[in-house]
């Protein structure tokens, strides 16, 4: 085994011995001093975790989260410099991490969490004038056609739990008292200028908006989601900038 | 001293080639706001590179209209130079776009290596210092530089321990990367004092020993203290305190041997408010003056 081979294998096990081949200049155990680097990656991984997730941190308690956290480092260790990546798969594994187990919603607000981080960081896109909008709604004729581009910082979740009340609950001193985690949500998360902000829809409206963001027009997007308020919906995505692109579908003969 | 501090140097447009020889600040996201509002008096800010390879949102927002007031330093800490297989050359590429779009008058690695294989540990790991490494370092640098088509400066390491296999002092190994490859000498006073403390090294001695002709930046941090198994100090360079004592009082020996250059106060753990920030790099721009008008 090459050298940085068996460094990385002892940095991330920490079941296993200090790497041979060191010392120190005044004779100290070398292990004493390779502890700071294990502490350190341990330390940077955890605290990339803990900065990415409040929400699930809160939620646990802070020291439940760094063990929790802990364990998903020796089995998930970054594979790639770029840090806002890392934790993506953590909700996963917090689905299949037992002592977690008793918080069933977890996960899910985990995956929220990790949606607003994507969101905080995708692409910049223009958003089209209300104008535009206007003029291409205003046409009943070709409106089955249209198809809708939402900003690149869109992302829906359907959950089976309050995720969106539950996250809610922590940016303010509300408790989650008054939430039935058990009560399901369909979650709209998106970019508006510099801020990410989170949306509860009702199952007809996320059904709608994830058609459409699938590249339906917005005939079919509508024929195949339940009852809802479309003109409330659309209101929703002009007022909050989520719509960058009209145009339309080209129908074959 | 915050408002009314006189602006020393000349030459400290955003637009010039080389970083001005005053003091700069880490850009940290939580003051974005603070330095577009208050517009302070600063030399340049320096952020790492690998924090802004995201396609859009508020940090390209801020650094954008910050670039357009203040020169910058791109500080990478995700190359991995000394990494025993190859550089990533998906990250090199990352870098080359990065550099293109904020025209940085500065751009800096580590003398260390942090990923292996497909793992990236999040740290700065130690090298052998030996005619193997020396070679692998020299050319994984003489690639970025080609890649980059701009020489680079180079970082000296805080470290914990040696390796029995190490034939080169790491002043040598520095010397030595810095005559073959051309590229420059981020001096880290704080890593120099550290690594001295912890390897039982002169730091005067050490800092005599470094091709001081080809500082092109410095930076000043704070440090922890642990202690080995013989209970002997461990400093450990953490980021997280004001700059000690000793940092300083040798801050001033390396100026009176290289005379005034860009230097960089760094916080990353317990960041305090930017005030706080603002009245280090005051401190170092004072010494900064004194250098200058003693060479």
């Amino acid at each position: 085994m090459s050298s940085q081979a068996a460094f990385t294998a002892a940095l991330l096990d920490i079941r296993q011995p200090c790497p041979e081949g060191l010392c120190s200049a005044n004779g100290a155990d070398p292990a004493s001093r390779f502890a700071v680097y294990r502490n350190n990656v341990q330390g940077s991984l955890i605290n990339a975790l803990a900065d990415a997730y409040p929400v699930v941190r809160q939620l646990v308690g802070d020291e439940f989260f760094r063990a929790m956290a802990a364990v998903h480092v020796q089995t998930s260790a970054p594979h790639s410099p770029l840090m806002s990546g890392y934790g993506a798969d953590l909700a996963d594994f917090i689905e299949g991490f037992e002592p977690a187990s008793s918080l069933p919603y977890l996960a899910d607000v985990a995956r929220l969490e990790r949606l607003r981080t994507v969101a905080y960081h995708a692409a910049d896109a223009h958003p089209l004038g209300h104008e535009q909008i206007a003029a291409a709604l205003a046409d009943p004729q070709s409106l089955d056609g249209l198809c809708i581009t939402l900003h690149p910082s869109t992302h829906l979740l359907d959950s089976a739990f309050a995720v969106v009340a539950i996250w809610a609950a922590h940016q303010t001193d509300m408790t989650l008292a008054e939430i039935d985690p058990n009560q399901g949500q369909c979650a709209l998360v998106l970019r508006n200028g510099l801020e990410v902000e989170v949306f509860s829809l009702d199952r007809g409206a996320f059904t709608f908006i994830r058609n459409v963001h699938n590249g339906q027009p917005l005939g079919q997007a509508l024929a195949c989601a339940p009852t809802f308020d479309i003109a409330q919906t659309l209101a929703l995505l002009i007022s909050h900038v989520a719509i960058i692109r009209l145009h339309h579908d080209k129908v074959l003969p | 001293m915050t408002t009314s501090y006189e602006p020393a140097f000349p030459g400290t447009q955003a637009a010039s080639v080389e970083l001005p020889p005053r003091a700069g600040l880490g850009l940290k996201t939580g003051h974005f706001k603070q330095v577009l509002g208050s517009r302070p008096d600063i030399g340049f800010f320096e952020v790492h590179a690998e924090n802004y390879m995201v396609d859009g949102g508020p940090f390209h927002h801020f650094l954008g209209l910050i670039r357009e007031q203040y020169p910058l330093s791109l500080h990478g800490v995700g190359l991995s130079i000394g990494t025993e297989g190859k550089l990533d050359a998906t990250h090199l590429l990352r870098l080359a776009e990065l550099i293109e779009r904020y025209q940085p008058q500065a751009f800096s690695e580590h003398l260390a290596w942090s990923s292996h294989g497909p793992v990236f540990l999040n740290d700065l790991l130690p090298l052998a210092y030996d005619a193997p490494t020396l070679d692998r370092v020299c050319a994984h640098i003489g690639q970025v530089q080609d890649t980059l088509k701009r020489p680079m400066l180079l970082e000296n390491p805080a470290t914990y321990l040696a390796f029995q296999r190490s034939t080169l002092d790491e002043t040598d190994f520095i010397s030595e990367v810095i005559r073959r490859t051309g590229c420059g000498l981020l001096l880290d006073v704080n890593n120099l004092y550290v690594s001295c403390i912890n390897h039982q090294r002169d730091p005067l001695a050490y800092l005599d020993a470094l091709p001081l002709q080809a500082v092109g930046e410095i930076h000043l941090a704070g440090f922890a203290e642990d202690s080995d198994s013989l209970g002997d100090r461990l400093l450990i360079d953490d980021h997280g305190a004001p700059i000690d004592l000793a940092v300083l009082a040798l801050y001033r020996q390396a100026l009176e041997r290289v005379g005034p250059v860009a230097t960089l106060i760094e916080r990353d753990n317990q960041v305090p408010a930017f005030n706080v920030l603002l009245a280090e790099a005051h401190q170092a721009d004072a010494l900064l003056l004194s250098a200058g008008r003693s060479t």
